[in-house]
């Protein structure tokens, strides 16, 4: 039973963030996402200390007020003449290395293991169950994580045009009358609640491979953003199975091994996608060269 | 506050670790200038966090905890995720800033996993490993600092060495070219030394946390000047000073770890420069919109006799 919590707690942590890694990719603000994983730790932080709990609740709306801050904060830099990527970089390790000092000060008497943070503790998930009324409900991380891919399901399923069109050519949404900004905003929401709401399992530092590699891998097996969200899906859910049983057999993090299953799913799709693989490419070049002889 | 400093100073295991976190702030500021010019600032990130494998790797086939096999191995791995981005950039239609969080991830992914199978396999040795995480100045030994303080003299002497060339090829790459210089080969050796720059502070600042020394300080100094000698000299001190302040503050406090100290204390100098630095900063860039402003209206007041009136009636409010 552990083997089947374990995975469907990875699966729906990697769906989440592979749905919204996609239009991340798409808007190439896949470093906007890792900024937002790192700088959600201090949220994390501060819902501990002022809820003295570890109630799923205020972590999630801590980290997304964090999350909001994040992008603010860069975009604030931007304007002021900052270069992107220069804002970015400044702003994710203040809050980061702030939300270190603040756990490792209080690590006395706060039960938040910097290490379960950063890493992860999907091992554990099955005994944190949910108990409501005397029934065991299954594991909380489980409930947790499957509400985040509904809340995300929803958003993305009631506004999907608009959000491809913003993905897509940001000036035609706007001059279409669609809040461009609200939707940049609301994207960015919910990546820093599918990024806490992953955190427990797969970590603060992983969580940015499962945002963007899995995404990465559909976009080079298909120009359909629909196709490319249902690939993305399922190159998560597969690297968290293979990932699992790779942990099991190396004897290491689960969390790691889920990542690397998932970069090793991108280097295969980079070899051989029928689309934008290599290999195709260079099968390509040589007909034509042949053709052209 | 001074007895307690001068305490500090005269401890002299506390001047070591300090005068190699000097060094090494001054070292990553003068780095990351160029790197903040090339627009490459978060390489040094996705480079940190590549060297975790090369660190497990050489600690795996060497068993012991060598700083000078680590940072082999750190400068390989990290060398082979600037080969990945730039395939990933080159052969397909990913662009940079994802294929950077790709080879970032996956190497860290990578990273994590060796360590902790080396944590499981129980070799008694390998305690320490996870320092590397977030830094642990005061936890150094001796060669660890001649080796950070040895890598950061040696990329300081040559940035002033080649100062003229650096310079060239960050401005204008294919100028430099036409100017006959190797302009790929200056390109990539600054790549190395950005590379250098990031693995010798690892064990300072930490993995997670070392890009901030390459970005900060750089950032910081761009607020005050529009000279790349001035900007680079300036990075080095704000970093020397946040490597000094961030060592001295953790050895003096229980639980603290030295790279977030450090981070923080380039974070408030960057503030800092960006509220008060003249011409570009916050403060000055309002007085000038201000004065432009007023001196608007006063010129639209002399122009136009009903609103000088009323300029005159409501005196300096303008």
């Amino acid at each position: 039973m552990a083997d089947f919590w374990i995975i469907l707690t990875g699966t729906l942590a990697a769906a989440s963030c592979g749905i919204l890694g996609c239009f991340l990719i798409l808007r190439r603000m896949a470093l906007v996402g890792d900024a937002i994983s790192h700088s959600v730790l201090p949220g994390i932080a501060f819902a501990f200390l002022l809820s003295d709990s570890r109630d799923s609740v205020f972590m999630l709306a801590g980290a997304a007020v964090f999350g909001l801050i994040t992008v603010f904060l860069i975009q604030f830099l931007q304007r002021g003449g900052l270069q992107a990527d220069a804002s970015i970089g400044i702003v994710f390790t203040a809050l980061f290395a702030f939300g270190v000092i603040l756990i490792s000060r209080n690590a006395s008497h706060i039960d938040l293991d910097l290490d379960c943070v950063l890493f992860g503790e999907i091992a554990y998930v099955q005994w944190d169950t949910w108990i409501l009324n005397g029934y065991d409900l299954g594991p909380s991380a489980v409930w947790m994580l499957g509400g985040t891919l509904l809340l995300i399901v929803l958003c993305v399923g009631l506004f999907y045009k608009q959000f491809k069109l913003c993905a897509f050519d940001p000036a035609l949404a706007l001059a279409c009358g669609i809040p461009v900004a609200l939707f940049h905003y609301l994207l960015m929401g919910l990546v820093s609640v599918s990024t806490v709401a992953s955190f427990e399992s797969v970590g603060a530092i992983l969580v940015v491979g499962m945002l963007i590699i899995p995404a990465a891998t559909a976009y080079l097996l298909t120009d359909r953003l629909s196709v490319m969200l249902l690939y993305s899906v399922v190159a998560g859910a597969v690297s968290s199975a293979g990932g699992y049983y790779a942990a099991v057999w190396l004897d290491s993090s689960i969390a790691g091994a889920m990542i690397v299953t998932a970069g090793i799913l991108f280097l295969l799709a980079f070899i051989f996608s029928p689309l934008h693989g290599v290999a195709a490419r260079y099968l390509k070049r040589r007909r034509l060269k042949s053709a052209a002889a | 506050m001074l007895n307690w400093l001068a305490g500090m100073l005269t401890d002299p295991n506390v001047r070591w670790i300090l005068f190699g976190s000097l060094l090494l702030g001054l070292g990553n500021g003068v780095i990351g200038s160029f790197s903040y010019l090339r627009k490459q600032s978060l390489l040094g990130d996705t480079l940190a966090h590549a060297s975790l494998p090369g660190i497990c790797i050489s600690f795996m086939l060497s068993g012991v905890k060598s700083v000078g096999l680590f940072v082999v191995g750190a400068i390989l791995s990290g060398m082979v995720a600037t080969f990945g981005i730039h395939a990933i950039t080159r052969y397909t239609r990913i662009k940079q800033d994802a294929a950077m969080g790709i080879v970032l991830s996956f190497f860290f992914g990578i990273g994590i996993v060796l360590m902790t199978h080396i944590q499981h396999s129980g070799n008694g040795n390998q305690s320490g490993l996870d320092k590397y995480m977030f830094g642990q100045a005061a936890s150094m030994m001796k060669p660890d600092l001649y080796m950070m303080a040895a890598v950061s003299a040696g990329l300081i002497l040559l940035s002033i060495l080649l100062f003229k060339e650096f310079k060239l090829v960050s401005f204008d790459p294919g100028y430099a070219r036409g100017l006959g210089y190797p302009a790929a080969a200056l390109e990539q050796l600054l790549l190395f030394l950005t590379v250098v720059s990031v693995v010798a502070g690892v064990q300072a600042v930490g993995v997670v946390l070392i890009a901030a020394l390459l970005i900060t300080p750089a950032a910081a100094a761009r607020y005050w000047t529009h000279r790349l000698g001035v900007m680079v000299v300036l990075a080095g001190l704000f970093g020397a000073l946040s490597g000094a302040a961030g060592t001295l503050v953790s050895s003096a406090l229980d639980n603290l770890p030295t790279g977030p100290v450090t981070v923080l204390s380039a974070t408030s100098l960057f503030v800092l420069s960006a509220l008060f630095a003249p011409g570009r900063g916050v403060i000055a860039k309002a007085l000038v919109s201000r004065k432009v402003k007023s001196d608007y209206v006063l010129q639209q007041a002399g122009n136009s006799p009903e609103l000088q009136t009323t300029v005159k009636a409501s005196g300096e409010e303008v």
